[in-house]
């Protein structure tokens, strides 16, 4: 036998606290984060056991899945909303956790502030009561989503229990078409695999075309993991990731960050390593991707039709499509293209970075949005928000007619007042286009920043390579 | 903190036919807004048991007083999507304590085990067996015994199933996960200095 490992296994290997035969596996957790919905439970659990949190250093907070996008300096208007983020703060000042809190400027949604506070690096264990998670995979750790009571054991023990799951190596190979981003890689992955093709495994995305992407752009990759059921996924950490670490604020800094680059450099799958699954995708294959469905796995590329029922390979899948397709008001066999839109969302965790605004300024400069549609642009932080408006693309959102606001998860999941009212179409640059994800009956398309972008300006589902 | 035990169940159960029901269908984001663990059950399946004026649809499931029981049947990968345990919760608290399909979403199956609900995995072909002796008969009994991991349905067809033996003992037994890890502190404690 070979004692050729994977990234996974190594990352996992080394974090073990503790194996015992018929149990799941011990796992220590370097970096928690955690926000308002998923944590009151939590904390209440610890209240009730009488301990404190076991090292609260490790622990991150932010508000961001209830939060306005307007008036944030308000008191948050809604009840329920307001009672669960002063919950949030009444927890982090008992027990001591750092809280990036409404007005703060660190605040934003949990999987862009780790990465851009520099919190998440590679070789770490990170956990989150949020799915999503898996976003900090992409600088070569493990990341995945937990549910509240396992919140529980990370506050009260620094560990979760966890079945190791299996490897999955996903290759992409070759170069993007222009007007071909991070977000249609993922969602044709998943068009390809199905919304469940990756339960059980962890991911790890390689490849030419995945190792010319920017830390941003892997981050996109990584978010979705989720949504091909697998917990996680993760890419080996390369210059890229060293160079978007370097001088962030809570990385190492100077001699003690150079020391770990050197150790990071070893983060990577030995050759001859066995994976479960290997899976290998060329990037001239893939177009600009939109969702016509109401689950992640039901995409095409922009230019193909939706399919029929008698076309799925699986006949069981046929009621859950007929279903997903009256929900969504279309017919099999037809095209999105040219198909009027009622409201844009440019956000979440998916595509809310810098970069993801300036692909979005990149299209529309100097032009108007469609008056048919509104358009909602909400940075995934502060900081994004500032740098936005530090390099001017708020101006070039405004003259477009869009509406720049303040970070949170947003219409991404309707949770605060930003929904898309019951019967509207909205392109969204988000992860998920469940029914009723963006708002009671809400119709949601997911695709990339510029197909988003591109579909403001005529009002249409938009070939974005044939917009100028 | 000890739950409530569970062994064997027999009870009529409710039928769902869909695949990939997403943890939003069974608790949509606008109910998640509560600070305890308590309630979810009235929002379960909100946007399909009742339409936008919270009239219930008498077309769904759970409003046809023909079906009730402790266990949901649903179709292929369920619980998929977000991470929320209220999902879980929601399911426990309308009281529910199985539900069978054919594939469970990863998170969701950790999270219906962390709250005395089990998830019960079935081939298809069970699965399919199970929805049709239930549209037969919807009082038909459906009995689970967790000790010989076992579904039975009342023809007398079984079928096996899969549980982790250590989350079988945390049920059997009303554990949690935290009991066990906080017999492991010192251990955790001297990785914790060790891990900058
Ligand atoms: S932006 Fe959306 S997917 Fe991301 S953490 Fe917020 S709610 Fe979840």
């Amino acid at each position: 036998m070979s004692n050729s490992k994977t990234l996974f296994d190594k990352i996992w290997d080394a974090h073990v606290v503790k194996q015992k035969e018929g149990y799941p596996d011990v796992l220590f957790i370097d970096r928690h984060f955690i926000h308002e919905v998923t944590s009151p439970q939590a904390f209440d659990g610890l209240r009730k056991r009488n301990i404190p949190v076991f090292n609260p250093k490790r622990t991150t907070a932010t508000a961001d899945h209830n939060v306005p996008t307007k008036d944030q300096h308000l008191p948050i208007r809604e009840a329920l909303s307001r009672h669960q983020v002063e919950t949030l703060r009444k927890n982090c000042a008992e027990f001591g956790v750092e809280l990036y809190d409404l007005g703060h400027p660190f605040q934003g949604i949990v999987h862009i502030i780790g990465p851009e506070l520099g919190l998440t690096l590679p070789g770490m264990t990170i956990v989150c009561g949020d799915s999503h998670t898996s976003t900090h995979g992409a600088f070569g750790n493990i990341a995945f989503g937990i549910g509240t009571s396992e919140v529980e054991q990370v506050l009260a023990t620094q560990c979760v229990l966890q079945h190791k799951p299996k490897t999955m190596r996903i290759e992409v190979n070759g170069k993007l078409e222009k007007g071909v981003v991070a977000k249609d890689i993922i969602l044709y992955i998943i068009s390809k695999i199905s919304a469940s093709g990756a339960t059980g495994y962890f991911v790890e995305y390689a490849g030419s075309a995945i190792e010319s992407l920017s830390m941003e752009a892997r981050m996109t990759i990584c978010n979705m993991s989720i949504e091909m059921g697998a917990r996680g996924g993760l890419i080996a950490p390369d210059e890229t990731t060293f160079n978007y670490i370097r001088g962030r604020k809570f990385a190492p800094q100077g001699e003690a960050f150079e020391k770990l680059v050197e150790t990071w450099k070893q983060l990577k799958t030995d050759e001859g390593a066995v994976y479960d699954n290997v899976l290998i995708y060329n990037a001239a294959d893939i177009a600009p991707m939109i969702t016509y469905g109401t689950n992640p796995g039901m995409g095409i590329r922009i230019t193909d039709r939706i399919p029929t029922a008698e076309e799925l390979k699986e006949i069981n899948e046929k009621a859950s499509f007929t279903k997903s397709l009256e929900y969504m008001g279309l017919e099999p066999g037809s095209s999105l293209l040219g198909k009027p839109i009622d409201y844009v969302f440019i956000g979440s965790c998916t595509n809310a970075r810098i970069e993801d605004l300036r692909l979005v300024a990149s299209v529309v400069k100097g032009k108007k949005k469609s008056p048919d549609v509104e358009v909602w642009v909400v940075p995934g932080s502060k900081q994004v928000e500032e740098q936005a408006r530090k390099e001017g693309l708020d101006k070039i959102f405004e003259e477009a007619g869009f509406e720049l606001r303040s970070p949170g998860c947003s219409a991404c999941l309707g949770m605060n007042e930003d929904k898309i009212p019951a019967g509207k179409y909205c392109i969204s640059t988000s992860n998920r286009n469940f029914e009723g994800r963006q708002g009671p009956k809400s119709r949601t398309f997911l695709a990339s920043p510029l197909s988003a972008a591109a579909a403001a300006i005529t009002g249409r589902v938009t070939d974005v390579r044939e917009f100028n | 903190m000890s739950k409530e035990k569970f062994i064997t169940l027999k009870t009529t159960a409710v039928p769902l036919p869909v695949e990939n029901i997403d943890t939003d269908q069974i608790i949509p984001a606008r109910f998640l807004k509560a600070t305890t663990r308590e309630g979810f059950g009235e929002n379960l399946f909100r946007d399909w048991r009742y339409d936008s004026e919270s009239n219930p649809n008498p077309e769904f499931v759970l409003n046809n007083t023909a079906y009730k029981g402790k266990i949901l049947v649903a179709g292929k990968n369920f619980g998929c999507g977000s991470s929320r345990e209220h999902a879980a919760w929601a399911l426990y608290d309308y009281g529910f304590r199985v539900v069978i399909s054919s594939f469970f979403a990863d998170i969701f199956k950790n999270n219906a085990l962390n709250n005395a609900l089990l998830p019960l995995q079935v081939s298809d072909t069970f699965l399919s067996k199970v929805f049709k002796t239930i549209e037969e008969n919807s009082s038909a009994e459906i009995e689970v015994n967790l000790e010989s991991q076992s579904v039975t349905l009342p023809d007398g067809a079984s079928e096996k199933f899969e549980i982790n033996p250590y989350k079988k003992a945390c049920l059997m037994n009303g554990y949690d996960d935290i009991d066990y890890l906080l017999s492991l502190r010192d251990e955790i404690k001297e990785f914790d200095l060790t891990h900058a």
